[in-house]
């Protein structure tokens, strides 16, 4: 069964739309990271799939059943934007509650607690938390009962790298065990080897909806080439190839993707004066950034 | 049931843990015993016993101090989850509004009943030690017990329906305190100037009683002060109460907390996170 399905969901503030004609799927196992600036209409989306707020019009499914009925809330966990709690409780009450809801064992919340490295700090009031430590009984939670729908709502915001890489290895495992993951971020750079698919919205418009390798190919952007020569010969190596001499020893060029082989076929027929070659494709950020203001200037 | 009895626990932490469980305790038995204790002097002049005494003075603060501890329990209840931001994340969760709304009722009805019980506990145990307890009755404090959780319910519903028609707990506590003053003081001071100026005519005998046991407050007084010569709307109670009888106050004092906690449900479940 298909985890999450939209069809032409809309949503209005009055005049203003938020989500556009947004329609989207995620099956089992999946993870689909959802970019957007702010104001795009990430939490909007996420809280019309939580039946936290209604649709104008279209149409939403989680796991078979309407968004906010009790079966799609018994299997989804739920990571919100800036995750808050009551702040005279500990940890651990906080969790075993949630898994008390969940009607999952109180021994299934102190281990979530040790996963995401809380257990030292379990016992004391949250109040006393920082913010990462707070993101992470934010994770725990949404990860009992191991949910068939994740929802995380900038789930990496107040981590350090180290948390984050721990995050996503717990994505990971999450999605290995079956359970479609949709994570909105506006922090790029580490959703590259991290995710399935991406999905970009741009004011409430959803303006790509595919995986890495897929975009890239369709955004045609140039990819940079860049060579290490010996000292002495960087001058001409620049003059050959037709690029841009960076500093004393190396090179840069761009090409379109379709070009990248007989390039490279090229630079490797200069020999000897050659050191190293780095082909460096278009980065994510440059890839949101093409589909975000690409289909701005569309409208 | 279990995700009634999770959230009444959780509550009851943080009820504990904010003082209001202390500050609710403390209210009561402060009052209480001060009241016990001035009560004893004049008790033994009249024909009234000690304890009537206590409960009289007792009740009349009781209908100021429960209904404003029901409201400091509750004002908070959902207008501070939207602020904290908490509320979204319990809604994600599978239970109904209804659940969580009763499971926060069963706890701040829980400290309720606490506070309640000390003050009155330390009543009568003041009263036992003053005149020795055996020949004593003590269905009156029996009675202006299961009277102020009633009315203290009724308050905490109301509570709930104005946390969750403002957002802004700041808002909340302020016409918590605007219901809590008119229910308490204005209602019957506007029904005092009704009966001046209506100088015995039919207000005074066919709608004045109905009006005056509307409010659950003024219930509660002719509950548990029939023969109230003290009271304030001295006149107008003793007839008061005869029209009403004590099963229409009674009726009062049950229908009220079950018509907020229906108005509290109905605006929760329109309650956007
Ligand atoms: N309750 C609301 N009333 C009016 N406008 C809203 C409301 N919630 C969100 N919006 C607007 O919808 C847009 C999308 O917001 P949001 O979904 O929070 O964006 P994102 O999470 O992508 O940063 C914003 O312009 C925001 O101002
Ligand atoms: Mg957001």
């Amino acid at each position: 069964m298909t985890a999450l399905k939209l069809e032409h969901v809309v949503k209005r503030f009055g005049e203003f739309v938020s989500v556009q004609d947004v329609s989207l799927s995620i099956e089992p196992g999946e993870r689909v990271a959802l970019l957007g600036h702010n104001g795009a209409g990430k939490t909007t989306m996420m809280r019309m799939i939580l039946g936290l707020t209604p649709l104008s019009s279209g149409r939403i499914e989680v796991l078979g059943s309407a968004p906010g009925s009790r079966q799609a809330r018994r299997h989804t966990g739920f990571l919100p934007e800036n995750v808050a709690f009551h702040g005279a409780l500990t940890g651990r009450e906080q969790l075993r509650h949630f898994a008390r809801l969940k009607s999952v064992p109180a021994r299934v919340a102190d281990d979530l607690l040790e996963r995401v490295g809380l257990g030292p700090a379990a016992d004391r009031r949250i109040r006393t938390y920082s913010k990462g430590m707070r993101q992470r009984i934010g994770l725990a939670q949404a990860l009992l009962g191991q949910p068939k729908l994740a929802l995380l709502d900038e789930p990496t915001s107040g981590l350090d790298p180290v948390s984050r890489h721990d995050f996503y290895e717990i994505v990971h495992e999450l999605s290995a065990a079956g359970t479609a993951v949709l994570l909105s971020s506006h922090a790029l750079t580490e959703l590259e080897t991290s995710t399935d698919r991406i999905a970009i919205l741009s004011r409430g418009r959803l303006v790509a909806n595919d995986d890495l390798a897929s975009l890239r190919r369709a955004a045609h952007l140039p990819i940079r080439v860049s060579v290490t020569t010996t000292d002495e010969n960087v001058e001409e190596v620049a003059a050959r190839l037709g690029g841009q001499r960076i500093n004393g020893h190396s090179v840069e060029l761009t090409c379109q993707p379709d070009e990248k082989v007989s390039l490279l076929g090229r630079i490797t027929g200069l020999g000897e004066v050659i050191k190293d070659v780095d082909v460096i494709p278009a980065s994510l950020e440059e890839l949101y950034r093409y589909y975000s203001t690409s289909a701005g200037e569309k409208k | 049931m279990s995700a009634i009895l999770s959230i009444a626990r959780l509550e009851m932490l943080i009820a504990r843990r904010n003082m209001w469980v202390a500050t609710s305790v403390l209210l009561m038995a402060l009052f209480s015993v001060v009241l016990t204790l001035a009560g004893a002097g004049t008790g033994a002049n009249l024909a009234a016993s000690p304890l009537e005494v206590a409960v009289s003075s007792i009740t009349t603060l009781s209908v100021y101090l429960v209904p404003l501890v029901g409201l400091l329990l509750s004002f908070d209840a959902v207008s501070g989850e939207i602020e904290r931001g908490t509320l979204a994340l319990s809604l994600s969760y599978p239970l109904s509004r209804g659940e969580i709304l009763i499971g926060k009722f069963l706890a701040h009805f829980a400290v309720l009943a606490f506070a309640v019980a000390v003050g009155l506990g330390l009543t009568g145990v003041l009263a036992i030690w003053q005149n020795g307890g055996p020949a004593m009755s003590f269905a009156p404090l029996w009675r202006l017990f299961a009277t102020s959780l009633a009315l203290g319910s009724a308050f905490l519903g109301l509570g709930y329906l104005v946390s969750s028609l403002v957002r802004a707990p700041g808002v909340a506590s302020g016409l918590a305190i605007v219901i809590w003053l008119v229910a308490v003081v204005l209602y019957d001071l506007g029904l005092l100037g009704a009966l001046v100026a209506d100088g015995g005519g039919t207000f005074t005998k066919e709608i004045f009683p109905w009006l005056l046991v509307a409010n659950p407050a003024d219930a509660f007084r002719l509950l548990n002060m029939p023969e109230a010569a003290t009271a304030e709307l001295a006149s107008g109670l003793s007839a008061a109460g005869a029209v009403s009888g004590p099963a229409g106050q009674l009726a009062s004092l049950l229908l009220w907390p079950l018509l907020a906690m229906l108005l509290a449900w109905a605006a929760f479940r329109k309650v956007e996170p």
